[in-house]
């Protein structure tokens, strides 16, 4: 009998829940691997699937996202040993899995911390709730490749936004693996989309985009294009967030800021004692 | 097909005076080729149009666009609005053109008609009960008149399917003579309602019954059954007028209606026309496009091109 030959991966675009190659049709080598080449066309289609699903994704219950983020956690706890096949150690999976819980189980509780009750001075409630805020393009940072990527993504979908993110140029394998996750963890398509290639391609793209509504600089390391892009970034008033410092210790707690920095707040006004 | 055009010349104009020499005549053209008119469509439909060629085939396809509303929710307010937006589709861009026409229910065509007074921008109104057709003929004639007499300079009538489907021809071509004749000067477009006409030959036979009978314009749907324009029936539709035109000298006119939302399905009809009739096709007066959604998703394309950035649905009227 011969000798059995090993089907090798591709590794492709994920965007509105399928995993297409680029439009272009272009791959380009990294990791050993070959790996889709994202377009500005990539770029677009990932903003109008990112867009569909909004309403869908900020229209569910708080409850629900929740229970759909610990199920993606469920999945990533079950594709540990794929993770560290790709070089991600095994400490990091953990973290990132633990990382994921712990946004998943902000999902409910972010408006009562973020939100309130405001004083006012007249017969009427007022009150405060947190709003996603729409489509937010991330740029996922180089190292650590996957707690890293959970740590962009996780705190912008749980508040109900959905992204299009553009992966690490140098460590891609970790944000189509992790795509493969979400695909098969009840998060509906579109929520998450992710695109491998060039920054310089794609990111500059979304940050023009009209129809996103922030960016996250935070895996940009060139300062120059990073102060471009807020340039572009301000033609619709996204919302910024700037690149990480150097040294960034992504282990450390991370707090509620990468959450509601992409946020709204709705502020109704209801009279008292009808 | 050709063959057929030529034999006919000499006598298409005496085909209505009878049931037998109408069905003899249609029942005479030859069968389409389902599997190759689907494959010459979809083949069509894979040229990329980039830059320069594109910009002019979005501007063509916003002059082409014949801006509709039939809802039954539809108010003064709402048309009035979509009247503003036909004349000046983008408000952000002079340079950018209007549409074609505006289409609305009889009802409506007044409120319609005092904003676009004078613009150059035609008034379409359907007619003849639609979108069903299924009234007496006094009804549907004076359905017809009414609009004209309102203002609407285009009349969108819809076909008998009932009549046709049993093989009544004579009953569908007297219908539509005597609505061209109520029309008096409005060009007459004839709406097959080709998503209930079952197969391209019935779509060929109805596509030269409408022009035998004096159309100006066929239609293909009136977007309001579930399958509506695609490439291939577009593609029988243009080959009809084609040979229409060789065997008479008469031009008819094109229009797809209902499910072309984007820029590139209406890049893909545009290639299609002119791959199957020619330029003398790519002129608003003879090629039309029924849509709403369409026009937004040829300005977000068309802002796209002037400023070198993606547009959102946000910055776009929504009707």
């Amino acid at each position: 009998m011969s000798e059995r030959v090993a089907v090798r991966k591709t590794y492709k675009l994920f965007i509105g829940g399928k995993f297409p190659r680029s439009e272009s049709g272009r791959s380009y080598l990294v990791q050993s691997a070959n790996v889709s080449l994202a377009s500005r066309k990539d770029a677009r289609d990932a903003v109008v699937a990112a867009r569909a699903a909004v309403k869908g994704w900020a229209g569910a219950t708080a409850y629900n996202r929740g229970q759909i983020l610990y199920r993606v956690a469920e999945m990533l706890e079950g594709r540990r040993e794929q993770f560290v096949g790709l070089g991600v150690p095994a400490d990091e999976v953990d973290a990132a899995v633990d990382r994921w819980v712990w946004y998943a189980g902000w999902s409910d509780k972010l408006p009562q911390v973020y939100g309130g009750a405001n004083p006012v001075a007249g017969p009427y409630f007022n009150l405060s709730a947190p709003e996603p805020t729409g489509v937010v393009a991330v740029v996922a940072p180089e190292q650590p490749a996957l707690l890293g990527l959970v740590s962009v993504i996780a705190p912008a979908i749980v508040t109900g936004n959905t992204v299009v993110v553009a992966a690490s140029p140098a460590q891609p394998l970790a944000a189509v693996t992790l795509a493969e996750v979400l695909a098969t963890s009840d998060l509906p398509g579109g929520v998450v989309n992710v695109l491998t290639g060039r920054l310089a391609e794609t990111v500059p793209t979304l940050a023009a985009h009209m129809d996103v509504n922030a960016i996250d600089l935070t895996g940009v390391a060139d300062a120059e294009l990073a102060a471009d892009l807020e340039v572009r970034a301000a033609e619709n008033l996204k919302r910024v967030l700037r690149p990480a410092p150097a040294g960034h210790d992504w282990s450390a707690d991370p707090g509620i800021t990468r959450m509601t920095a992409l946020l709204e707040t709705k502020t109704v006004w209801h009279p008292k004692g009808v | 097909m050709t063959a057929t055009a030529t034999s006919a010349r000499s006598d298409l104009s005496e085909l209505g005076r009878s049931e037998t020499a109408l069905r003899t005549f249609l029942h005479g053209l030859p069968g389409v080729d389902q599997v190759g008119a689907e494959q010459r469509a979809a083949q069509l439909g894979t040229r990329s149009i980039k830059t320069t060629a594109k910009a002019q085939a979005i501007d063509l396809a916003i002059r082409m666009v014949d801006l509709t509303t039939l809802e039954g929710a539809d108010t003064p307010g709402k048309v009035r609005a979509l009247a503003a937006k036909a004349l000046r589709p983008d408000p952000a861009d002079p340079s950018c053109p209007h549409v074609g026409a505006v289409c609305v229910y009889p009802a409506m065509v007044p409120h319609v008609a005092e904003v676009l007074a004078g613009s150059g921008v035609h008034l379409a109104s359907v007619a003849t009960a639609f979108p069903s057709g299924q009234a007496p003929l006094e009804v549907k004639l004076a359905d017809t008149r009414a609009a004209v007499a309102a203002g609407a300079d285009e009349i969108d009538m819809v076909i008998n399917r009932g009549a046709f489907l049993a093989g009544r021809y004579s009953e569908v071509y007297d219908e539509i003579v005597a609505t061209k004749s109520a029309c008096g000067d409005a060009h007459l477009k004839v709406i097959l309602e080709t998503g209930e006409l079952a197969t391209y030959d019935n779509v060929r036979r109805a596509s030269w019954l409408a022009m035998l009978a004096g159309g100006d314009f066929i239609k293909t749907s009136t977007g309001k059954v579930p399958v509506a324009a695609t490439l291939p029936v577009t593609l029988v539709m243009l080959e009809a007028v084609r040979d229409f035109r060789a065997a008479t000298g008469r031009q008819v006119g094109v229009k797809p209606a209902g499910g072309i939302k984007t820029t590139k399905d209406a890049i893909k009809y545009l290639v299609m026309v002119n791959e199957t009739v020619g330029a003398d096709w790519l002129d608003p007066d003879w090629f039309r496009f029924g849509a709403s959604s369409l026009l937004n998703d040829l300005l977000m394309q068309r802002t796209k091109l002037t400023t070198g950035v993606y547009s959102g649905p946000d910055y776009f009227t929504l009707d």
